[in-house]
């Protein structure tokens, strides 16, 4: 479903502070797959996730979904089949504006934004009940400025608002990383939940090798900006997470 | 009594400026100057048309078309050529210069025989009255428009353009796109301001758009404290409020004025004013920490 084929990407090119992120990188990733990715600093994950979204484009290689090559299409495009959740929970959310009108804009991602009022009480009604379903008890602050909620809260909400409308892949940016335990573990199993409900084909970074040992049905590790390991889900269903401790040596 | 009445027609005459700069500095956060070219530009096109006899509603089509113009230029040097809004707002007003001129084909023109929308729409035997009227209904339809569209669906994506770009970008919003469209829209409204001045004020010249832009600045800023002030979320509200910050602030200019200042002052202390509606919270705060 997603295929990168012969992936290069190079920064800053012929400077005297020029960086290869990506080497000859080619992945197969099928639909419904959850890859949990992991790797050192530096490894390329974070260019790979920006690739597919169109953040960035790729110096060479291709990337094909469903059949069609979209290597040149921009990031806003790609929406059409990308959902995406950033490391920084400000990234995924517009501040000033209440919890509704983010949820309003997220449920229009694949479709133009036109000039009528699209907030109506049916409208208003299917957020609560989205929102009330996180436990968080948000459901009642619709109206409130989402910059007044908490990071963990902030990125709860932001994995509801990527299934508003439709979505077939779902890229999770270190989605935790700014997180405390808690809130953490509560934006992890949500994800899990819409990941399984809406069987949206995933790809989660993460530096919590717990994470990454306990989600997903597919583990890749990243080094020098190439496929390090590829694991998939019989081989990660046996793979201890003290081996993967290891791996970092 | 009649000068501050005329300070009060004045300032809502400016406030579709206001509306305008609330549109690029509050809600998209770019700093745009084109602001002092497309004021005048508005104000060129409707002395032109008008001393031709043009209806009153096409010479507003034409002006708002000519400022929503100006503003797409500035909008496409900015995110096309990559060039900071601030120094793409300068090319523009700057190049405005010459055109306006052009269009002017000399300094000024007197609006005094010209069929004006001021007594177009006439219905007090007074003439203040009339512009007081007139200015009153023009900028309510400006508002409710404005706010109309800003609740639509395009109007959130809009506003969450200038909040979050890249949650928009991922959000299928081309920015650059709304960053141009707001620009035209902004720049549409300054254009009207220089419409409805060069009537009220029954003529048009080269030079009046010069420093405007702060004008515009100085007078959203005071309706910003407000409506941060009172903690007002409705949109709607917020642009009443724009209302009567530029209205606040040309209260306070002929203030100035009838406490006996020299005109030839009056750059100085809008720029003085300006400085301290800035400086004053900031040094407030940086006090209280």
């Amino acid at each position: 479903m997603i295929e990168l084929s012969h992936i290069t990407k190079v920064f800053n090119r012929g400077q005297i502070n020029e960086v290869t992120a990506l080497h000859d990188l080619s992945l197969q990733i099928a639909e419904g797959e959850f890859i949990a990715l992991i790797g050192a600093n530096g490894s390329g994950k974070t260019t790979l996730l920006n690739i597919i979204s169109g953040a960035i484009r790729p110096s060479t290689g291709n990337i094909i979904i469903h059949e069609a090559d979209i290597t040149s299409l921009p990031e806003h495009k790609r929406s059409r089949w990308v959902a995406r959740v950033f490391q920084n929970p400000l990234a995924g959310t517009a501040p000033d504006l209440s919890i509704l009108d983010n949820f309003r804009l997220a449920a229009l991602r694949t479709r133009p934004k036109r000039l009528v009022i699209g907030i109506n009480e049916r409208f208003k009604t299917e957020v609560r009940d989205k929102i009330a379903g996180l436990g968080l008890g948000l459901e009642n602050k619709i109206q409130q400025p989402i910059g007044s909620l908490s990071g963990g809260q902030r990125q709860a909400l932001t994995l509801l608002m990527s299934v508003m409308d439709h979505t077939d892949i779902l890229l999770l940016d270190e989605p935790t990383a700014a997180l405390d335990p808690k809130s953490a573990e509560v934006v992890m199993q949500t994800a899990e939940r819409i990941i399984r409900e809406y069987n949206l084909t995933t790809v989660l970074i993460t530096h919590n090798l717990r994470d990454a040992h306990r989600f997903g049905n597919r583990l890749i590790q990243m080094a020098g900006g190439q496929v390090a390991r590829d694991l998939d889900t019989g081989a990660k269903g046996t793979l201890k997470l003290e081996e993967m401790y290891g791996w970092f040596g | 009594m009649t000068f501050y009445l005329s300070a009060l027609i004045l300032g809502l005459c400016l406030s579709a400026m206001g509306l305008g700069i609330f549109i690029t500095m509050k809600i998209f956060r770019i700093p745009d100057i084109t602001t002092d070219g497309s004021y005048t530009l508005g104000a060129a096109v409707t002395a032109i048309l008008l001393t031709a006899r043009w209806p009153l509603p096409a010479v507003i089509v034409v002006t708002m078309i000519a400022g929503a113009l100006a503003g797409v230029l500035t909008g496409l040097v900015h995110t096309r050529l990559k060039i900071d809004a601030l120094l793409a707002g300068i090319l523009v007003m700057t190049g405005l210069y010459s055109v306006n001129l052009s269009i002017l084909g000399r300094s000024n023109i007197p609006l005094i025989d010209v069929p004006t929308i001021f007594k177009a729409l006439a219905i007090f035997d007074r003439p203040i009255f009339n512009e007081l009227w007139v200015g009153l209904l023009f900028l309510s339809v400006l508002v409710a428009l404005l706010a109309y569209m800003l609740r639509t669906d395009f109007g959130l994506a809009m506003r969450a353009t200038g909040n979050s770009e890249s949650m928009t970008r991922a959000l299928g919003v081309n920015n650059d796109r709304m960053k141009i469209i707001g620009l035209a829209i902004a720049n549409a409204l300054t254009a009207l301001s220089g419409f409805l001045v060069a009537q009220y004020q029954n003529f048009t010249d080269i030079n009046m758009g010069i420093g405007i832009v702060l004008v515009g600045l100085g007078s959203v800023l005071i309706g910003d404290a407000l409506i941060q002030w009172l903690g007002i979320r409705r949109v709607w509200l917020q642009l009443v409020f724009i209302l009567i910050g530029c209205i606040l602030f040309q209260s306070v200019l002929a203030v100035a004025l009838s406490l006996g200042v020299n005109p030839n002052l009056l750059k100085l202390i809008t720029s003085v004013f300006v400085l301290a509606i800035v400086g004053i919270p900031r040094l407030a705060r940086s006090q209280q920490a």
